[in-house]
């Protein structure tokens, strides 16, 4: 165990392997280190500074998510010194831009025509569509700074709206670039990137271009990477709400791919979907189709009752009158023609213990071995 | 698949083949271009359509439709001539290697150019490039098998894995990516005509003894039985009277759709038990209503053979119910009890009778699924198939010969058609055309046509076109397209009402009995203003 390195994090001692960061080994650790713009597995690009801890000798705070644990290397992660530094980072980012939500405190004198003025850019009374679920705001009230001490910067970019799946709402992105690496080295669709510089700075799609007019394919990872409300599904705007909501587990029903995802439930209905994390075959990931065509679900012209063909025309029918006819038919059939004359199709979309319940029924009540489904078309 | 998902990031060379892997399978596809962009890892694209992978791709080469058996005894022929074949592989686990190399001696590059139309320098350093990959995965799907010829070309696809020693092997193996989220899943549960749960034979008497005890019957039938694509003309000559269709709809995914509508119409009695009222069931005598996956529990088998759990998040609408409690009802009804209290109940069931899903139960998945095999509750899955040997012992190489598509192209039909689907709509759009930005982004049906193919037939980009095979006739927008190659056109099949499969042949591989949807012949003219 000698030869083994180790890492002195606030007084003790952790051994890790050549490459690690500082924030794995102390992710690994259970030591809470703040990050924003950090996205595992994607190169950091220490962007947002939340991350900074002192490291004894170095001249400065160096970002976690980005400097290599060296050994014996002593560090602190909630000095003094580090403290003041996230408060100033995080208030300089609450400044930047409409973050409304209450923890831009209340005491200055600007605060109601602050308010006043992102309403009417959200086009709605609402706070922040994603007030409960901000790491941004979740951390100003972790180190209680608000958005007030700096003079808020001006809104630049109009909020993007023209796809049906994704509004990008550039007043409230603090340009962590969680969307970029996101897009470009987790899914690598490429569609989008850091554009302009300095104060103009904008995440862009290739040529400044709404995303519908770009590379993006809508899968919606950046938005499950964006920490904060600058991207948010269009559907859920303002409907999703983190206190209301109730998640479930399951696996998508399009593609083979078979990835796991959340419901998010309100009142009995669907409004949205995310990618479940830490979980395979996905960790965390989506397509268009699991994550936004989840509509047919909750369509009006799903069948709620039995039918029957009576003269040409389907009449509404009893669950009793329907299953009685089909097995009477059923029955008539086999007697009259044989087993052979019947065939059953299963499917590719059921689950397993329904196809099982399918080929049951074929083989011991039918009793033939006409079963298939349609996985060869 | 015989390896996992997550396991493609851990290959050398990747190679492609009739998946449009990023439209078809997009999760799936991040892996693979994770592994080019950030890991080395080589790509090899092989297929007609200029797809978004080749951009990401070493080599793309680009075979006429219809001629995979060509292009893969082609690439064996370059690596047993140059010696890159794993001789150690070859003698310790598989048998018959005396005849493939017979077969591919006569499958020269500059022959396999003449068929397949890849110029020959293409062959030999894809060839030399797939040879080379200490761990060689190969991904394929329906480009592959839909085709009369799909059972030899899934054939030839496992001698060219086998030749490099790329089976059993963590980044190798031969990888079917399935379609529709749980085909896997069906096959497993026997939703086949030739066999049970886990592919036991109902040949077999002692399988067929088995279930009879598990079920509490006798005699159960031990003929196989007919798949889908012969009950169909069965249905058309009054041979099968009855059908009972759960959560399909033939009547836009068969093939030479004019002609399934007529078989399904003489049918005396159908009953169709769906989510929608949709084309088929329109058909039917009896329509019940299921919930959808949303509202059930259960499990789904994904491609890699993960079993999964699916949760009943809400109510279903009306009185619909589970598909398995209504087949029980149907069951009870005909003097049999089928009796559940819910869905575990089956799924232990299905554990006692099959052994490759005995160990899986829903505690133990309910985090993490696992790959089956799985024969007991002690034993963690397995993602990798085949490590130690194959399931029947040896691999046998199978010789296979190149068999040209069942329909050509001629004077009256002079372009090749074929299908697939996009990126936002899922097979025949029942559920996806029913979410407003999936119809916004693709609300229509296209043709794809090259832009020389348009020239050749004056045609504009938008132009209305009337597209017509021996089987049938649709009318859809052209769209010219870098994807496209010249003398063929693509169509999405994602779109009842210009349905791709009022075109397509109904002619089967005599194995599998897939239908060739990747081929056929078919006319372009211009719609006259009436
Ligand atoms: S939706 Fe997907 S493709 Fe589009 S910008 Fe976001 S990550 Fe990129
Ligand atoms: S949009 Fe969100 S993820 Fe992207 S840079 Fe802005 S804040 Fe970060
Ligand atoms: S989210 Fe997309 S890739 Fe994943 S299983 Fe669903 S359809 Fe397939
Ligand atoms: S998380 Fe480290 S710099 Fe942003």
């Amino acid at each position: 165990m000698d030869d083994q390195k180790r890492i002195n994090i606030n007084g003790n001692s952790f051994s890790f392997t050549t490459g690690e960061t500082i924030l794995t080994v102390a992710q690994r650790n259970h030591i809470d280190i703040p990050t924003l713009c950090y996205l595992k597995g994607t190169t950091p690009t220490g962007a947002c500074r939340m991350c900074v801890v002192e490291v004894k000798k170095a001249r400065n705070l160096l970002p976690a998510c980005s400097t290599p644990a060296e050994s014996n290397m002593e560090v602190q992660t909630e000095s003094q010194q580090v403290i003041e530094s996230r408060r100033m980072s995080l208030q300089l980012l609450l400044a930047s831009g409409n973050h409304n939500c209450a923890v831009r405190g209340s005491d200055g004198q600007s605060w109601t025509a602050f308010q006043l003025n992102v309403q009417q850019q959200d086009n709605s009374e609402d706070l922040c569509p994603v007030w409960g679920d901000c790491k941004l705001q979740n951390l100003a009230y972790r180190y209680q700074v608000s958005g007030e001490t700096f003079p808020a910067t001006e809104n630049k970019y109009p909020m993007e709206t023209v796809n049906p799946f994704i509004v990008r709402d550039f007043s409230r992105c603090i340009l962590c670039g969680r969307c970029v690496q996101a897009c470009n080295e987790v899914q690598v669709n490429n569609a989008i990137s850091l554009g302009y510089r300095g104060a103009d700075a904008k995440i862009i799609a290739a040529g400044d271009r709404p995303l519908k007019d770009s590379d993006c394919v809508f899968c919606g990872e950046c938005i499950q990477a964006c920490p904060v409300g600058a991207l948010v599904e269009k559907d859920a705007r303002y409907d999703w709400r983190p206190w209301s909501n109730r998640k479930v587990r399951t696996t998508c029903s399009y593609c083979g791919v078979g990835c796991q995802l959340d419901f998010h439930i309100q009142d009995n209905r669907i409004v949205k979907i995310s990618g479940a994390e830490e979980t395979p075959p996905n960790y965390g990931s989506l397509c268009v189709k699991g994550r936004f065509g989840f509509h047919f679900i909750h369509s009006e012209d799903r069948l709620k009752t039995p039918l029957i063909k009576k003269n040409g025309n389907f009449q509404e029918a009893t669950w009793d009158e329907a299953l009685d006819l089909t097995a009477k038919r059923l029955l008539e059939i086999k007697e009259k023609n044989g087993p052979d004359s019947i065939g059953v199709l299963t499917s590719a979309r059921i689950t397993n213990e329904d196809n099982y319940a399918a080929m049951k029924f074929t083989r011991a009540v039918l009793k033939t071995n006409n079963i298939d489904h349609c996985a060869r078309l | 698949m015989t390896n996992t998902i997550g396991d493609i990031e851990d290959a050398d060379v990747i190679l492609v083949t009739g998946s449009n892997t990023t439209e078809n399978h997009p999760v799936l596809s991040t892996y693979v271009k994770r592994a080019v962009k950030f890991k080395n890892t080589r790509l090899i694209v092989i297929d007609p359509r200029r797809i978004k992978l080749t951009e990401f791709a070493d080599y793309w080469l680009r075979p006429n439709l219809g001629t995979d058996v060509a292009w893969i005894n082609g690439l064996m022929h370059v690596i047993i001539a140059e010696n890159l074949h794993n001789q150690k592989f070859i003698e310790t686990r598989t048998s018959d290697f005396e005849a493939l190399k017979a077969m591919v001696e006569k499958f020269t590059p500059d022959y396999v150019e003449s068929i397949t139309g890849i110029p020959v320098q293409q062959i030999i350093d894809a060839a030399r490039l797939y040879a080379s990959a200490k761990a060689g995965a190969i991904l394929y799907c329906m480009g592959i098998t839909q085709h009369t010829t799909g059972t030899d070309n899934v054939k030839s696809l496992a001698n060219l894995a086998m030749l490099c020693g790329n089976l059993g092997i963590p980044g190798g193996g031969v990888n079917p990516l399935r379609g529709q989220n749980n085909v896997q899943g069906a096959c497993d549960m026997g939703g086949l005509p030739n066999v049970y749960t886990g592919y036991q034979k109902v040949t077999d008497e002692a399988a067929r003894k088995k279930m009879e005890k598990a079920w509490a019957v006798t005699n159960l039938p031990d003929q196989v039985g007919l798949t889908v694509t012969e009950m169909v003309p069965m249905a058309h000559d009054g041979d099968i009277k009855a059908m009972y269709i759960i959560g399909e709809n033939p009547l836009v995914s068969d093939p030479d759709l004019n002609h399934a509508e007529k078989s399904f119409s003489n049918l005396d009695f159908l009953v169709l038990q769906d989510i929608f009222m949709t084309e088929t069931a329109q058909l039917a005598d009896v329509v019940l209503p299921s919930a959808c996956f949303a509202e059930k529990d259960g499990t789904f088998s994904n491609t890699e053979r993960r079993v999964q759990r699916v949760r009943k998040a809400l109510q279903p609408p009306g009185s619909a119910k589970d598909d398995w409690e209504i087949t029980a009802e149907i069951a009870k009804r005909m003097g049999y009890d089928m009796v559940y209290d819910n869905s575990e109940e089956i799924f232990e069931e299905i554990a006692k009778v099959t052994p490759s899903y005995a160990g899986i139960t829903y505690d133990r998945i309910e985090r993490c699924g696992i790959h089956w095999p799985c024969p007991d509750t002690k034993h963690p899955g397995t993602p990798i198939l085949h490590t130690a040997q194959f399931t029947h012992g040896k691999g046998v190489f199978h010789a296979i010969d190149y068999i040209p598509p069942a329909e050509q192209t001629d004077d009256q039909y002079p372009l090749y058609l074929t299908t697939g689907r996009v990126l936002y709509h899922y097979h025949t759009g029942t559920m996806t055309r029913r979410t407003e930005g999936l119809n916004e982004r693709a609300p229509e049906n296209f043709v794809e046509i090259s832009a020389a193919d348009a020239d050749k037939y004056d045609f504009k980009d938008g132009d209305k076109a009337k597209i017509a095979s021996r089987r049938g006739e649709i009318i859809a927008k052209l769209k010219i397209s870098t994807k496209a190659v010249n003398g063929s056109v693509f169509i999405p099949f994602h779109f009842a009402e210009a349905a791709a499969n009022k075109l397509t042949n109904a002619a089967l591989d005599p194995v599998s009995k897939i239908p060739e949807y990747k081929v056929c012949a078919v006319k372009l003219s211009k719609l006259m203003a009436s």
